[in-house]
């Protein structure tokens, strides 16, 4: 017997049934198909605008940093925040079309190069699929366009996320995923990130900046 | 991992005794469990959020075994591979086998309870693979050759002395040989200690909080981001994790974070939950081209359809022993085991059997609190009841334990008896004398009186007695 059978028929015989048929078989199937939402967190069930101050509110009490601006205002944005915070102006950026709309040019002091980050980088740049309001949380999804490594590797990660792609909860988020990627067809990696890099592994007292980034800010684009 | 469960007793007087523990441990009653609570009230929603967390998880395991096809299916429609393991020595030959096929040298770990539970690091070291923790936590506790105490903060019987001593003994070859004193400056000699290790690393292992069978992904959440730079840097993920981790869908995984987080640490959310589906696509410019999951057994199947299969609900948040005053008393090692606390008290016996770990579900006064905060509604101190109901059917409880409980037995059953018997005892403990209202010693009571006093019986006479006097009162 292979180990496969070995173990959902030691489950079968535990739970004293068969594999599921008829009734049993269509109930489950049509909970896949048409997942049920949990009891509705209504702390974001807000229009748009409130839920943009929520997520901003969530964002910064979980240890990011947030900038609201409108598109073009973008590129002065993130290099203003590089030299506020004494930063290196040079930055690895996601290829994305998306961030390809604002005006990087308009920062002559700003050098850029596209791509997935080295270990010497210490900025990267990105954009997120969704923001959610609930907590604050960013979500980002691979692809050629987006590396996972920029989300971890840098010391600092500035994200562009629009007005637009902010929902109120993870329910949504699903839902767009599902739309842009088909159902059943997730991308390899979907990151939801709520601030930066933690640990209270000494002393159960939190310290930023584990692993992953140990700054993260958020430039918020009105559109 | 060698088990001294059968020493709990000898091992919680040790650690009653260690001070740098009690020192750690005293953080706790402030720390997590404060945290839990302002996090709870916060959520309106939160019970309703408990009680369909239980729901899903309930509904899950009466239907696992197609939940479990449902997501191999979609792990394998995408590349990746599945693989089953009835036994623990079934999972480290196959991901012996993984590591060997890549030639792997070094692995970068992520926390996984499971791994601990088949002792994985030890088979791998056997086989000349490195193992490294990657997560601070585990990390430290994997320097100083210990298990972890705590099943989300494995080093957290630890003080922050002692983690500075260990960097300081196992980094210096590398160069770092300034004692150090700041928490963030541990940290950050950690992070880049560790930096190098998930760029040399053939192979990513982690655990999974969530297998989600509608997509086939592995769900993980943590903190410092470790599990993603070790599922995104090396060139194959092996995800390692218990039949029980599947859930039918991410509807269902929205209302498990949202009772996980706040339970475990008392965050509205972990820093980082990620999902991984498959291996790297076609044009991504990072990710691991091959991707494993190995789904464990280990006697759970067993559980199920049983009166303990409500043990099978544990999301692993950790808050039961947050809550426990034995766990608050003694910490983690002390239970000799992989998983500590009431959880640990209940699984335990289960995965290593009662005649190892008997003693483990007897280390509660039945508090209750455990099963109040338990986010997915577990009745821990039932299922511990039911492991010292199954310790006495052994005949596995001490000789003086089980006379004892015999006498007891055959006068309860007795009223009139009882009465007698309880009358009379209670005026031979008068003529003991009940002027202080309590007792320093008493025979036959020193197991209690050694550690305190003994309450004198007030005057009036036994409850049955009192309550007598007073029902005829109450009626006319």
């Amino acid at each position: 017997m292979s180990a496969r059978s070995q173990i959902l028929d030691g489950i079968r015989r535990s739970l004293h049934r068969g594999e599921l048929v008829g009734d049993a078989r269509a109930a489950v199937d049509q909970r896949l198909a048409t997942p049920p939402r949990g009891p509705v967190v209504a702390r974001a069930q807000l229009p748009q605008p409130e839920k943009v101050a929520l997520f901003c509110q969530w964002a910064e009490a979980n240890n990011a940093t947030v900038a609201r601006v409108a598109a073009p205002e973008v590129p002065a944005e993130v290099a203003g925040y590089l030299a506020r915070n004494n930063l290196p102006a040079s930055a690895v950026m996601a290829p994305s079309p998306q961030l390809d709309r604002y005006a990087w040019g308009s920062q002559k002091m700003l050098s850029l190069r596209r791509g997935r980050p080295e270990a010497s980088d210490q900025v990267s740049i990105t954009g997120a699929f969704a923001g959610i309001a609930e907590t604050g949380t960013l979500v980002m999804t691979s692809g050629p366009e987006h590396p996972v490594s920029l989300n971890l590797l840098p010391d600092t990660h500035v994200v562009v996320l629009r007005e637009a792609d902010i929902v109120s909860g993870y329910e949504d988020v699903w839902a767009r995923l599902r739309d842009r990627y088909g159902k059943n067809a997730m991308p390899r990696t979907v990151n939801t990130i709520t601030g930066p890099s933690r640990t209270g592994d000494i002393e159960q007292a939190m310290e930023l900046g584990a692993h992953g980034p140990r700054r993260m800010h958020i430039v918020v684009v009105r559109e | 991992m060698q088990s001294t469960a059968r020493d709990f007793k000898h091992n919680a007087h040790d650690a009653l005794r260690d001070a740098n523990l009690q020192d750690s441990l005293s953080k706790l009653k402030v720390g997590f469990s404060e945290r839990r609570r302002q996090a709870a009230e916060r959520l309106p929603e939160f019970e309703a959020l408990r009680d369909r967390a239980r729901d899903i998880k309930n509904h899950t395991l009466a239907n696992l075994d197609f939940y479990l096809e449902e997501f191999e299916r979609k792990v394998i429609a995408l590349g990746g591979h599945v693989h089953w393991a009835p036994t623990a020595e079934d999972a480290l030959r196959i991901i012996a086998d993984l590591c060997k096929s890549v030639n792997a040298r070094t692995i970068a770990k992520s926390k996984s309870m499971i791994s601990e539970e088949i002792g994985l690091n030890d088979h791998l070291e056997a086989l000349g693979i490195e193992p490294v923790e990657t997560d601070l936590g585990e990390y430290i506790i994997q320097l100083r050759h210990e298990p972890p105490s705590h099943i989300i903060a494995p080093a957290v019987h630890l003080t922050k002395d002692q983690v500075a001593d260990t960097f300081l003994e196992h980094h210096r070859a590398l160069g770092f040989t300034k004692r150090l004193t700041e928490r963030n400056d541990l940290v950050a000699e950690a992070r880049q200690v560790l930096r190098q290790k998930f760029l040399d690393a053939d192979v990513g292992l982690n655990g999974a909080n969530f297998l989600v069978a509608e997509t086939g992904s592995s769900m993980l959440v943590t903190n410092e981001g470790n599990a993603d730079l070790s599922n995104t840097l090396p060139k194959m993920q092996i995800v390692l994790a218990s039949i029980e981790k599947v859930i039918p869908t991410l509807e269902d995984a929205a209302v498990l974070l949202r009772v996980l987080a706040r339970s475990a640490t008392g965050q509205e959310s972990s820093a980082y939950t990620t999902l991984n589906t498959g291996p790297k696509r076609a044009g991504d410019l990072d990710g691991p081209s091959q991707y494993h999951v190995v789904i464990l057994d280990n006697g759970r199947s067993s559980v199920l359809g049983t009166k303990m299969q409500d043990m099978l609900r544990c999301i692993r948040c950790g808050a039961c022993m947050n809550h426990c005053p034995v766990y608050g008393a003694i910490g983690g090692h002390a239970y000799g085991w992989v998983y500590p606390g009431p959880i640990g008290a209940v699984l335990t016996p289960q995965l290593i059997g009662v005649e190892e770990a008997g003693n483990l579900p007897n280390a509660s006064t039945f508090c209750g609190r455990c099963e109040s905060v338990c986010p997915v509604r577990i009745p821990l101190p039932g299922l511990m009841r039911h492991w010292r109901e199954r310790e006495f059917e052994r005949h596995l409880t001490p000789r003086t334990v089980r006379q004892g409980l015999a006498v007891w037995s055959f006068v309860a059953r007795r009223p009139k008896l009882y009465r007698r018997l309880t009358g009379w005892a209670n005026q031979l403990l008068a003529l003991f004398g009940r002027g202080e209202g309590r007792y320093r010693s008493l025979p036959l009571a020193s197991g209690w009186t050694r550690f305190r006093d003994f309450p004198a019986p007030q005057p009036g006479g036994t409850f049955h007695a009192q309550w007598a006097r007073q029902r005829s009162r109450m009626r006319p």
